[in-house]
């Protein structure tokens, strides 16, 4: 029995494996080793003009510096193009040549309608499509020209338009983008992950757990007994399955972001925008009487204090969940910053290839505080899950008071 | 600031994403998955529950079981003990009964003795009379002519012999 066991187990590896391996031909087959000319300075970049020679580096981090020299800020552009969102998957880079994933544009403006093409048809140099450019993850109109689209925008004083000014005409831009990508493949993994810990439940009723259904039953027990119930009462069981998604929702994706080369995607703040946004409709759903009773008309109170409290009181709806955004994203922001920065350093000691020994030296502090950052930032993916599911819990739990007893 | 700016493409996106993965999972991971351990927690807790009954049951069986042995053991002792006595007194009464049928035998013998005894000295009397009237007849055929004054000396001697 033992080896059959064994056997399966096996299957499963192999199995994996050949999944994996498949993703990443996948990725290659459209990765596009993109050849960029050299001897360009990071800072000309930023110049609009098309035809001009100027360098497309910001994609590379190894690009930076070859002229100019690794500065503190090249070092901060990096790393904030690092956290940053963008139009397609950078994955690393050798010498000029950038190793990355084109995704699907799809923007929709009122002057070209909708428009989906890859990125990867952006030009290298002057990151310009028909009629589009790509300007530091933002896609800015364009005229025939080539020169930025302006619209003409009412400037208004006090409610009263006093005037017009032209600005940048403005573009819907749902591209897929490195942040979606990765969220999509968090999808993928969830999806499969789930299901088919749902199947092993199915294939053996009443039975001990096995392989990776013993894995994630002490994370779903754990939601489900030491997050939702003490929080939500007898409720409980009601929001359990929302809460497992969004716990392991914000898990896996803290965990793909974690990966080199990857997105981002909790370090956003569209995406905690969005969790937070659900746990503000969910709580205010649910609430009941008493809880908008002692928003809008705190008992026990007397008259003057309410005039101050009601307010807070209404305040306190929004905060909490902005707190939430809040927390999520500048956790995981700064944990990559932190990583980036400490990593940073042995270059910018080595001062660009002319002190190699202060670099060497410097990497021997760096790289293991690096290590152990990253290792804090793996405790930090899944306790940050935890602290959202718990707080969402929580709130939702406040909103239904007499649910307690 | 750019960071703190969020994009309305990936606000889209994650909330489809996130909306799908909300129904989806609830749909094809949660409810059974949740269903299973409820269930399964639900079996492990009635086995339990019907292990310990058991087991209360059984000691109340080795309780009983116990108390039975004791009277078992207690009917045997008491068993034992009237055998015990029975014995005694089965013995006591054939000691007796012997000893009464050993004196009675005993006490028969003596007395067919006793008769025998009789009846051998008044055979031998009455032998002895003859033989000695005879003796005396043969001693006495020439002294005495007269057989009854004879028989009657003898008489007197008899009598006057004790045994």
């Amino acid at each position: 029995m033992r080896h059959v066991k064994s056997g399966i187990r096996g299957f499963w590896r192999v199995k994996n494996f050949a999944f994996l391996l498949a993703f990443m031909t996948f990725t290659w087959s459209f990765a596009n080793p993109a050849d960029h000319e050299t001897g360009h300075d990071s800072v000309q970049h930023e110049d609009i003009i098309p035809h001009d020679e100027v360098g497309h580096d910001t994609h590379g981090e190894a690009g930076h510096g070859e002229e100019e020299g690794f500065t503190t800020a090249t070092m901060s552009k990096t790393i904030l193009h690092h956290i940053s969102d963008a139009h397609e998957w950078h994955f690393f880079s050798i010498g000029e040549t950038h190793y990355s994933l084109p995704l699907p544009v799809i923007v929709y403006s009122e002057q070209y309608g909708l428009d989906i093409f890859m990125s990867s048809s952006f030009d290298h140099h002057t990151h310009m499509y028909k009629t589009y450019k790509e300007e530091h993850g933002h896609i800015v109109l364009l005229d025939e020209s080539g020169e930025p689209l302006l619209v003409e925008q009412n400037v208004e004083e006090d409610g009263v338009v006093v005037g017009t000014e032209m600005v940048p005409a403005p573009v819907m831009d749902l591209s897929i983008t490195k942040n979606v990508a990765s969220m999509l493949v968090s999808f993928i993994i969830i999806l499969l992950l789930f299901t088919s810990v749902a199947k092993a439940y199915k294939a053996r009723p009443g039975q001990a757990p096995r392989g990776l259904q013993s894995f994630m039953e002490p994370l779903i027990l754990f939601v489900r007994d030491e997050i939702a119930k003490p929080n939500m009462g007898h409720h409980y069981l009601r929001f359990t399955p929302y809460l497992l998604s969004l716990f392991f929702f914000i898990w896996v994706n803290n965990l793909l972001g974690l990966l080199p080369g990857a997105a981002n995607v909790t370090g956003n703040i569209a995406f905690t925008m969005v969790l937070a946004l659900l746990s503000l409709i969910i709580t205010n759903v649910n609430g009941n009487k008493s809880y908008w009773g002692h928003i809008l008309w705190p008992p026990g109170i007397p008259l003057p204090v309410k005039v101050i409290l009601i307010p807070v009181e209404i305040i306190s709806i929004f905060t909490k969940p902005f707190a939430l955004m809040i927390r999520l994203f500048a956790n995981m922001t700064a944990g990559h910053i932190i990583i980036m920065s400490i990593l940073g350093l042995i270059f910018l000691f080595s001062e660009n290839g002319t002190n190699l020994g202060a670099g060497f030296g410097v990497s021997f502090a760096s790289v293991p505080f690096a290590i152990f950052l990253y290792t804090l930032e793996l405790l930090v993916a899944a306790i940050q899950a935890f602290i959202f599911t718990m707080l969402t819990a929580l709130f939702i739990g406040q909103a239904m008071p007499e649910d307690h007893h | 600031m750019e960071l703190l700016t969020p994009a309305l493409g990936l606000f889209f996106w994650t909330l489809v994403v996130f909306l799908i993965i909300i129904f989806m999972l609830k749909k094809l991971a949660w409810k059974p998955i949740l269903k299973a351990i409820k269930d399964r927690e639900d079996s492990i807790e009635e086995a339990l529950k019907s292990a310990e009954k058991a087991r209360s049951e059984m000691s109340q069986l080795q309780s009983g079981i116990a108390e039975a042995k004791k009277e078992a053991a207690a009917e045997r002792d008491r068993i034992m003990k009237e055998a015990t006595e029975m014995k005694n007194n089965i013995l006591d009464q054939a000691k007796k009964d012997a000893q009464n049928e050993a004196r009675r035998i005993v006490d028969d013998a003596r007395d067919a003795i006793l008769k025998e005894k009789a009846a051998a000295m008044a055979d031998i009397q009455s032998q002895v009379a003859s033989l000695s009237l005879e003796i005396a007849e043969k001693v006495l055929a020439k002294k005495f002519e007269n057989k009854g004054e004879q028989e009657a000396l003898v008489q007197e001697y008899l009598k006057t012999v004790s045994l």
